[in-house]
């Protein structure tokens, strides 16, 4: 099984039938494969903060919703983040490809990279980093566990957990 | 007319619907008005009752309708491509449109010039835009829920706010209760 499908098949067994989508080149084959899927519907969005709007609006239609995008979106989405998603408390998992970590070609990702982790540990968001392929086994727990609390939760997967970045 | 003279004359349309509306004072405006569970108050986040709108209209069958302003669809105008190409019959999105970021002392938009919100929408693929005059809001409002498709009404008004108090409800009442009246 690829570690695309088996993220996309986590997401359908917890639940997660609303995926909304900012693209990454580490991220294509997921994205690729949840838009072919039938029990996920697939809504790309223009930008991040964007997403979690749709987000929010969807939980509170009565589905469980995720948004997978870049660790750039950090940045654009502290406010949405800290008056939407925590203030209203609403659960988001978000999938995010951490750019600028071991095995990243291009230099200026690694300013957003630097302050990625402290970024979401002075909000206060529950933040796990997958670097082996193996650390995927913990994302069923990590999504039963963003449903039961209420709250973002961000799963940082760098160029390493994805296979780096081929002939780059 | 003033946003909050629309309001009062739609308010009984909006009673029996799902409301998710603006931030600031539109929000202010229509709590003070009346208030009711199946309305979503925006206490931040400028820009994104649209999607939060949409994304509750794609999840769920009942009639969705967003009050949204032309300062927050400016702010958010990626929104108006994600409507185009996936809004599902029952989403409205209603632009109070003054031409003014009212909640933050009436400073122009760019719609008060050159910018034509409904022309955007149009070239963004929405397929139902229409633009009405302040007046004429409730009987456009009536025809579109009863239409049963996506669409985006421009309401041109005057700029202008109504003094209303600032809604302290906790948010998670607000969710609270919005997502009961969801649900039953």
């Amino acid at each position: 099984m690829t570690i695309d499908k088996r993220i996309a098949d986590d997401l359908a067994a917890n639940g997660v039938s609303f995926v909304t989508t900012v693209p990454c080149k580490q991220l294509a084959g997921v994205i690729e494969e949840i838009d072919q899927r039938d029990d996920i519907f697939h809504i790309p969005s223009n930008k991040e903060d964007e997403g979690m709007g749709l987000c929010a609006g969807a939980w509170m239609g009565g589905k469980r919703p995720a948004i997978i995008m870049q660790n750039t979106a950090i940045g654009v989405t502290i406010n949405t983040l800290a008056t939407l998603i925590q203030y209203y408390r609403m659960p988001l998992p978000m999938l995010i490809s951490y750019r600028g970590e071991l095995r990243e070609p291009v230099a200026c990702q690694v300013e957003m990279a630097v302050h990625t982790k402290a970024l979401l540990a002075q909000m206060n968001i529950p933040t796990y980093h997958f670097h082996w392929q193996r650390d995927v086994e913990e994302f069923d727990n990590i999504l039963k566990y963003t449903f039961m609390c209420n709250k973002p939760v961000a799963i940082l997967t760098d160029a390493n957990f994805w296979g780096g970045y081929g002939d780059q | 007319m003033i946003r909050s003279e629309i309001l009062k004359e739609i308010a009984p349309i909006l009673r029996n619907e799902l409301v998710v509306c603006n931030i600031g004072i539109p929000s202010q405006e229509l709590h003070a008005i009346d208030d009711q569970p199946s309305n979503f108050y925006m206490l931040g986040t400028m820009g994104l009752a649209s999607s939060i709108g949409l994304g509750l209209a794609l999840a769920q069958p009942k009639p969705v309708i967003v009050i949204d302003g032309d300062g927050s669809i400016l702010t958010n105008l990626g929104t108006l491509p994600t409507i185009g190409n996936n809004a599902p019959g029952n989403y409205i999105l209603m632009i109070i449109d003054n031409g003014s970021y009212g909640s933050t002392g009436d400073q122009p938009t760019y719609t008060s010039q050159r910018t034509d919100l409904a022309a955007m929408a149009r070239a963004a693929g929405c397929g139902r835009v229409i633009e009405v005059q302040d007046k004429d809001t409730g009987s456009a409002l009536e025809q579109t829920l009863a239409s049963g498709e996506a669409t985006v009404l421009v309401v041109k008004c005057d700029s202008g706010n109504a003094k209303m108090p600032v809604i302290t409800m906790d948010p998670v009442v607000i969710r609270d209760r919005f997502m009961t009246a969801v649900a039953s």
